[in-house]
C-alpha cells in the first residue's frame, strides 16, 4: 500500500533575468512532503536568486511557483522584458501574480539568509518573538490594550520552547548580536520555525562552521524534520551536510539545471564533477 | 503677450538663481549620498556677509563680490569638515541629522548675530539699472542672471567633463569606497565639491538679494528647499538636470504667482516634489540606481 | 535581578512622587512662574517627542512632516472649542462660515478630533510617501508640512482657519492638570503599544525589513500604522501647543519647530521613549530658564561681558545639539529604557567600589 506522496513545492520553468543577465535559466524542481532536498552548485550560480523568486523577494521573469499544488506566483515577460527575454516558454504563460515574501510567509514557507539577518537591536527572545507576530489573532486595539494577554503568553510560550530545541533558552535576554556565529545562525532557523511554515528554506545554515559545528547541524536538521514534520529545502556548500542529510539534490551552473538525483548519482555525475565538485573538493583539502 | 513674456524673463531669471543653488545641492548628494539641510542657510549668511562687507566695512562692490563668494566657500567647507567628514562612515540618518543641526546653528547664529529684523541689503548702482528690451522693461540684473547661469553651468559640465578633478569627482559619485581603493584623495574631492557649490551658491546671492533689497535670518530656508526640489526634478546628481529643473520651477512659480491663485505658488512647488519623488524618482535626466538585495 | 513585586512598589513610589510634585508646583507656584512654564511646556513637548520617536525611532521612518501635523491638530483643535460668542471677534476680518458658527465641542472631543483629522491626511499621505528611501521620505514629509501650512492660510479656507490672521481666544483647561492628565495618557499608550507586539514589529522594521518581511511581517501595512498613529499624537501636541498658547496662525509651526523635536529625540535617544521625555523636559527647562541669562547683557562690575545678547542662548543650545550629534550620536539613553535594575546595578557597582577602595586602605 502506498500514499500519494503530497507535493509541497513545485517550481516551473522559473527563469530570472536581471536587464541582459539571466541568473536562474528555466529551473524546473520539486520538493514532496517530508523531504531534504539540496540546492548546489558554484558561486554564483543563481541559488540564491532562485530562493528570492521562490520566496517573492524578486518576481520571476518568466515562470510558476506552486505551493502545495496552489499557483502562489507566476510571470510572463512583459514592459521592458519583453525584449530582452532570452529564455524559454515565453508564451507559455499570461497572469502575473506577484505575492509580497510576507504573503508567501503567511502561506507556510519560511527561510533564512546567506549572511545572518538577525534583528540586531534586539534580544535573543525577542527575535524570535517578533517572528510570532504574523500569527497574531488580536488586532491593534486589543494588542496595545492588553486585551490578547493569553495570546502573548501562549507565543512567550512557543518562543521559549522554539529556543530550548536550538539550545539558546539559557541566553534568551542576550543581544543577538553578541552570540558566536554557530549559535546566531541557529536563531535564524529558530525564528524561521517561529514562523509556523510547512516548508523550510535554508540559505547556506553551515556557512562558517566548522565540522564539528556542521555535524551538529546535519543532526540538528533531521531531529526539525522528524520533531516538526518539516520539509526542507537548502542551500549548501558543505558536501558532507549535503549528501549526509539529502534525499534529493539538484544542481546549478550558470542559472541552469545540470544535474538532479539522489546524491549517490550526483556524486558520480562527470558533470557536476566537472562545473563543481572537484573544485569544492580541492577548497575543503 | 508683453506680460507672458516679462513672467517668461522674471521666471527664468529667478529659475537660474534657484538652478545656482540646486547645483550646490545635487552635487554634494551625488558625492556624499546627503541631502545638504544646511545649503539655504550658507545661502543666507551669504547674503549676511555681503551686507557686512558693502554696509559696515564700505568695501566697493566689485571686491565686496570677491570677498562674498571667498567666505562663503570657507563657511562650507569649514561645516563639510567640521559636521560632515566625522560621521561619514555612520548611519544615513545621522548625518542627515547633522545636516539639520547645522541649519538650526545657522539661523540661531544669525539671528544673535544680525537680528530677526530684515537688514537692508546694500545696491550696486548699475545693475539695478532699467533696461529696455522690446516692449519689456526689466532690471539689468534681472537680465543678466539667466545668461550668467547659463555661462556658469557650461563652465562647470566642461569641468567635470574634461579635468582630472572632474574624471575623481565621477569616480567618487559612482562609487565611493573604490574611488578611494583607487587612490583618489576623498577630501580634496569632497571639499572641491562643496567649494563649487558655495561659491555657486553665493554667486546666486547676490543675484537673488539685489532686487530684494533685505535679508533676515529665515530667508534661506524656504528658497533652500524649492531649490531642492529643482534638484530633484532635473534629477539628483545631474548638473544639467539642476539647470533645466531651477529653470522650471522658477517659470511654474513666477507663472503662478501673476495668476490668481498666487498664494499657492509655494505649495504647487511642493507638490511637484512630491509626484516627481512618487513618479519619477530619478528626475528629467537622473540615473537609475540599482539596488541589489 | 530586583524581583517583580519590588520593581512594581518602586514604579508605583516613583508615579506617586512625580503626581507630588506636579502638585507642589500647581497648589505653592504662582500661574506665571517659570517652573509651571517648564513642567507644562516640557509636557506638551514630551509628548510631540515621543510621538516623533514612535515614527522615526522606533520603526526606523524618518519623518520630518511633524509641523504639518501639529498645524493640522491645533487649528481642528481651535476652530472646534473658540467659543461662539467670541467668534465673530476673532473672525472679525472674514466672518465665520455657517456651518461653524454655532458648532463647538467640549475639549476632550476636540481633542480627538484633533488627531482625527491629522491621522486621515497622514494615511492619504503615506500611501504614496512611505514606500520611498529614507532621505527622500524626509524631503517629502517636509513638502508635505509646508503644504499643509500654505493651505491652512489660504483665501479660500479664509472663513474656516481666518487665513493670515490666525486664531485667537483659543480656550484650555480650567484646570492646571488639564495638559499633563492629556499628556500622561497619550505616552501611557504610545507605551503600551510599543511594547506589545506590533511595536516589535515596528523595531523589526527599523533593523532590517528584509529580514521582517520575510518573516511575515506587511512592510506598507505596519510603516503606515506607525506613520498614521504618530501622526495622531503629534496632532494632539499641537492642539496642546494652541491651548498653552492661546493664539496660532500659519507661522506657528514651521520647520524649525520639527528640527527642534527632532534635536530634542536625537539628545535623548532614538529608540528611547525615557530619553525622549527627560530631554524634552531638560532641553525646555534649559531653552526657558537655565540659559536665560545668556540673553541678559551681564555686566562685572564695569565690565561688560562680551557676547551675552539676545539671541545668544539659542546659538549656546544649537551648539550643545551639535556636540551631542557628532559626539553622543546614541543620546541620553540610546536605545535603552528606563529600568530599576539598571539603577540598583548602578549603586550596587557605586557600593562595591567603595568597598574595595576601603579595603585597600
Amino acid at each position: 500500500m502506498s500514499e500519494a506522496v503530497r507535493n509541497v513545492l513545485k517550481v516551473e520553468n522559473a527563469t530570472m533575468q536581471f536587464g541582459g543577465v539571466v541568473a536562474v535559466d528555466n529551473l524546473n524542481l520539486e520538493v514532496n512532503e517530508g523531504e531534504i532536498v539540496s540546492l548546489i552548485g558554484p558561486n554564483g550560480a543563481g541559488k540564491t536568486t532562485a530562493f528570492n523568486v521562490i520566496t517573492g523577494v524578486y518576481a520571476p521573469s518568466n515562470g510558476r511557483v506552486y505551493f502545495n499544488g496552489e499557483c502562489i506566483v507566476e510571470n510572463y515577460p512583459r514592459g521592458k522584458m519583453k525584449k530582452l527575454y532570452k529564455g524559454e516558454h515565453a508564451g507559455e504563460y499570461t497572469h502575473s501574480i506577484e505575492p509580497t515574501p510576507d504573503r508567501i510567509t503567511q502561506m507556510g514557507m519560511a527561510r533564512t539568509f546567506q549572511n545572518i539577518r538577525l534583528w540586531k537591536s534586539q534580544t535573543v527572545l525577542d527575535n524570535v518573538l517578533m517572528a510570532k507576530h504574523m500569527r497574531r489573532t488580536s488586532n491593534l486595539f486589543s494588542a496595545t490594550f492588553r486585551l490578547n494577554k493569553k495570546e502573548e503568553q501562549r507565543q512567550h510560550d512557543e518562543a521559549m520552547e522554539l529556543l530550548r530545541v536550538v539550545g539558546l533558552e539559557n541566553v534568551k535576554d542576550e543581544l543577538a548580536t553578541s552570540l558566536p556565529y554557530g549559535k546566531q545562525r541557529r536563531l535564524e532557523i529558530a525564528r524561521a520555525l517561529a514562523t509556523e511554515p510547512k516548508l523550510l528554506l535554508l540559505d547556506e545554515p553551515a556557512a562558517g562552521m566548522n565540522p564539528q559545528e556542521t555535524q551538529e547541524l546535519t543532526q540538528f536538521i533531521g531531529e526539525i524534520r522528524e520533531n516538526f514534520h518539516m520539509t526542507v529545502l537548502l542551500i549548501e556548500h558543505h558536501m558532507d551536510l549535503v549528501m549526509d542529510i539529502s534525499d534529493r539534490i539538484y544542481v546549478l551552473d550558470f542559472g541552469k539545471l545540470i544535474a538532479s538525483g539522489v546524491p549517490a548519482e550526483i556524486q558520480n555525475n562527470a558533470r557536476v564533477i566537472d562545473a563543481y565538485l572537484g573544485v569544492a573538493n580541492d577548497a575543503e583539502n | 503677450m508683453d506680460a507672458f513674456l516679462q513672467n517668461c524673463l522674471t521666471g527664468l531669471s529667478i529659475g537660474s538663481i534657484y538652478a545656482l543653488i540646486a547645483i550646490g545641492y545635487t552635487m554634494v548628494y551625488g558625492i556624499l549620498r546627503l541631502i545638504n539641510f544646511a545649503h539655504g542657510d550658507i545661502f543666507m549668511m551669504a547674503g549676511y556677509f555681503m551686507i557686512i562687507c558693502m554696509t559696515d566695512l564700505l568695501i566697493p562692490w566689485y571686491l565686496s563680490i570677491i570677498l562674498v563668494i571667498a567666505a562663503t566657500v570657507l563657511l562650507g567647507v569649514c561645516i563639510e569638515k567640521v559636521a560632515y567628514k566625522p560621521l561619514r562612515s555612520a548611519p544615513r540618518m545621522s548625518v542627515m541629522i547633522s545636516a539639520i543641526g547645522v541649519s538650526y546653528f545657522l539661523q540661531n547664529f544669525a539671528t544673535y548675530l544680525f537680528s530677526a529684523q530684515p537688514k537692508s541689503y546694500p545696491t550696486i548702482g548699475f545693475l539695478s539699472k532699467t533696461v529696455q528690451i522690446g516692449n519689456i522693461s526689466t532690471t539689468l540684473v534681472t537680465f543678466v542672471t539667466p545668461l550668467l547661469t547659463v555661462l556658469l553651468v557650461i563652465a562647470l559640465v566642461m569641468l567635470v567633463k574634461k579635468t582630472k578633478i572632474g574624471m575623481a569627482m565621477r569616480a567618487v559619485s559612482r562609487d565611493f569606497e573604490t574611488a578611494q581603493l583607487m587612490g583618489i584623495k576623498i577630501n580634496s574631492v569632497i571639499s572641491f565639491t562643496f567649494v563649487i557649490g558655495c561659491a555657486l551658491a553665493g554667486i546666486g546671492s547676490i543675484l537673488y538679494f539685489i532686487p530684494r533689497s533685505s535679508v533676515y535670518p529665515l530667508a534661506g530656508s524656504l528658497p533652500g528647499l524649492k531649490c531642492f526640489v529643482a534638484a530633484v526634478f532635473g534629477g539628483i546628481g545631474s548638473i544639467p538636470g539642476a539647470l533645466v529643473g531651477g529653470f522650471l520651477i522658477g517659470l511654474s512659480e513666477t507663472f503662478i504667482k501673476s495668476s490668481a491663485y498666487s498664494e499657492f505658488s509655494d505649495a504647487f512647488t511642493f507638490i511637484i516634489l512630491i509626484v516627481v519623488l512618487l513618479c519619477l524618482p530619478t528626475g528629467l535626466f537622473g540615473e537609475k540606481i540599482k539596488e541589489k538585495v | 535581578m530586583l524581583s517583580k513585586k519590588t520593581k512594581k512598589i518602586c514604579t508605583a513610589a516613583a508615579l506617586v512622587a512625580l503626581a507630588a510634585v506636579i502638585v507642589c508646583v500647581g497648589q505653592f507656584t504662582k500661574s506665571t512662574s517659570m517652573l509651571r512654564t517648564v513642567f507644562q511646556l516640557g509636557a506638551i513637548y514630551a509628548l510631540l517627542a515621543v510621538s516623533m520617536n514612535l515614527c522615526n525611532g522606533f520603526t526606523g521612518l524618518f519623518s520630518l512632516g511633524q509641523a504639518g501635523f501639529m498645524t493640522l491638530g491645533a487649528y481642528t483643535y481651535a476652530v472646534l472649542t473658540i467659543p461662539s460668542a467670541s467668534r465673530a471677534g476673532v473672525y472679525y476680518l472674514y466672518g465665520v462660515a455657517p456651518w461653524l458658527e454655532k458648532l463647538e465641542l467640549p475639549i476632550p472631543a476636540a481633542l480627538l478630533a484633533a488627531g482625527l483629522v491629522a491621522a486621515l491626511f497622514a494615511y492619504l499621505i503615506g500611501l504614496p510617501v512611505l514606500r520611498l528611501k529614507s532621505d527622500y521620505l524626509a524631503i517629502a514629509t517636509l513638502g508635505f508640512a509646508e503644504v499643509v501650512r500654505i493651505v491652512t492660510a489660504s483665501s479660500p479656507l479664509n472663513r474656516v482657519t481666518n487665513g493670515s490672521l490666525g486664531l485667537t481666544m483659543i480656550p484650555g483647561f480650567k484646570s492646571y492638570y488639564g495638559i499633563f492628565a492629556v499628556v500622561i495618557g497619550c505616552i501611557a499608550v504610545i507605551v503600551l503599544l510599543i511594547n506589545s507586539t506590533y511595536g516589535r514589529a515596528f523595531k523589526a522594521i527599523r533593523d532590517d525589513e528584509i529580514a521582517a518581511e520575510a518573516m511575515g511581517i506587511n512592510l506598507s501595512k505596519h510603516k503606515q500604522m506607525s506613520f498614521v498613529i504618530s501622526s495622531f499624537f503629534a496632532a494632539i501636541g499641537g492642539a496642546l501647543m494652541a491651548m498653552y498658547m492661546g493664539a496660532i496662525s500659519s507661522t506657528t509651526f514651521t520647520i524649525a519647530v520639527t528640527y527642534f523635536i527632532l534635536l530634542i529625540v536625537v539628545i535623548g535617544g532614538m529608540g528611547s521613549v525615557t530619553g525622549s521625555i527627560l530631554s524634552a523636559l531638560l532641553v525646555i527647562a534649559s531653552r526657558e530658564w537655565w540659559l536665560r541669562f545668556l540673553d541678559q547683557p551681564l555686566y562685572f562690575g564695569t565690565f561688560r561681558v562680551p557676547l551675552l545678547k539676545t539671541g545668544f542662548r539659542m546659538v549656546i543650545f544649537s551648539v550643545i545639539l551639535m556636540v551631542v550629534v557628532l559626539f553622543f550620536r546614541k543620546g541620553i539613553m540610546g536605545e535603552r529604557e528606563f529600568s530599576w535594575d539598571a539603577i540598583y546595578g548602578f549603586f550596587k557597582k557605586l557600593g562595591s567600589k567603595k568597598k574595595t577602595e576601603v579595603q585597600a586602605k
